[in-house]
């Protein structure tokens, strides 16, 4: 998981590898330990490195939405392989989370 | 041609990548696109999981994944486990039903399967583990190439 830049309350970060339950609490930790700075009000995932995400990452993504919006912040994501857009659009996830210049250009 | 497998492994969470690359190396036999191994992977590690987390309640135990198929076609994953099965399947299979133990869970394993595979069954009694058979109708590369004569020819 690497910092990208941040600036006014935003952070990007990218998450690579795989999301799965076997990970999905060492990526939850990381991201609420960033997300212990309160200032930080718009969390922009990179998931160009992602490789793999099943349900379990849907969790830590509802999670750490939760947590923004608490503050009146939003989570965003960006560059979505095929596959993660489809569980995307299958679980609503769009309508919540915010979704810029994916890969699949929004196609399925 | 006719061709299966069986694996048996702890069920510990690292096995669930695993799982995923077994599965794929078998299901590769049938020249699938590749998001049709997307979903056929998606598939399994969310049966894993759920045999993981719900069926032993993380406390270990053996897994089974079967697949199988016999007409280059149509593969079958069978994912077992001898964990504590469940009591009303029809409710557990409903979108966003969670067991609700503030882990974040999304609820949405079963559905995921539903969406990926074409055909999910599920056969669990309390005390007596769960079985999760799930089939996917492989179009292929030689199929998607088909389709794009065909398109070429109308």
């Amino acid at each position: 998981m690497h910092n990208l830049k941040e600036r006014y309350g935003t952070v990007t970060v990218a998450l690579s590898g795989e999301l799965d339950h076997c990970n999905a609490s060492k990526i939850r930790r990381q991201l609420d330990d960033l997300l212990a700075d309160e200032d930080i009000l718009r969390l922009c995932l990179d998931l160009s490195d992602l490789t793999f995400m099943d349900s379990s990452g849907i969790g830590v993504l509802l999670g750490r939405l939760r947590i923004l919006e608490q503050r009146g912040g939003s989570l965003a994501v960006k560059n979505m392989s095929q596959p993660i857009a489809k569980l995307f659009h299958l679980t609503g996830l769009q309508r919540v989370i915010q979704v810029e210049n994916d890969k699949t250009g929004g196609r399925l | 041609m006719q061709n299966q497998m069986e694996v048996i492994f702890s069920a510990c969470p690292q096995n669930e990548s695993f799982a995923r690359v077994v599965i794929a190396a078998f299901a590769v036999q049938l020249n699938p696109t590749l998001p049709e191994m997307a979903d056929i992977k998606t598939a399994v590690s969310e049966a894993v999981t759920n045999a993981i987390v719900h069926g032993y309640e993380n406390k270990g135990g053996l897994v089974r994944l079967k697949a199988e198929y016999c007409d280059r076609r149509m593969l079958t994953v069978t994912v077992q486990d001898d964990g504590c099965g469940m009591e009303d399947v029809e409710t557990a299979m409903q979108p966003f039903y969670s067991t609700g133990d503030g882990a974040e869970r999304s609820g949405m394993g079963f559905c995921v399967m539903q969406t990926f595979m074409d055909a999910v069954d599920v056969v669990s009694k309390p005390g007596e583990g769960t079985t999760v058979t799930m089939r996917k109708y492989i179009t292929g590369e030689v199929g998607l190439h088909r389709e794009r004569m065909l398109d070429e020819i109308s």
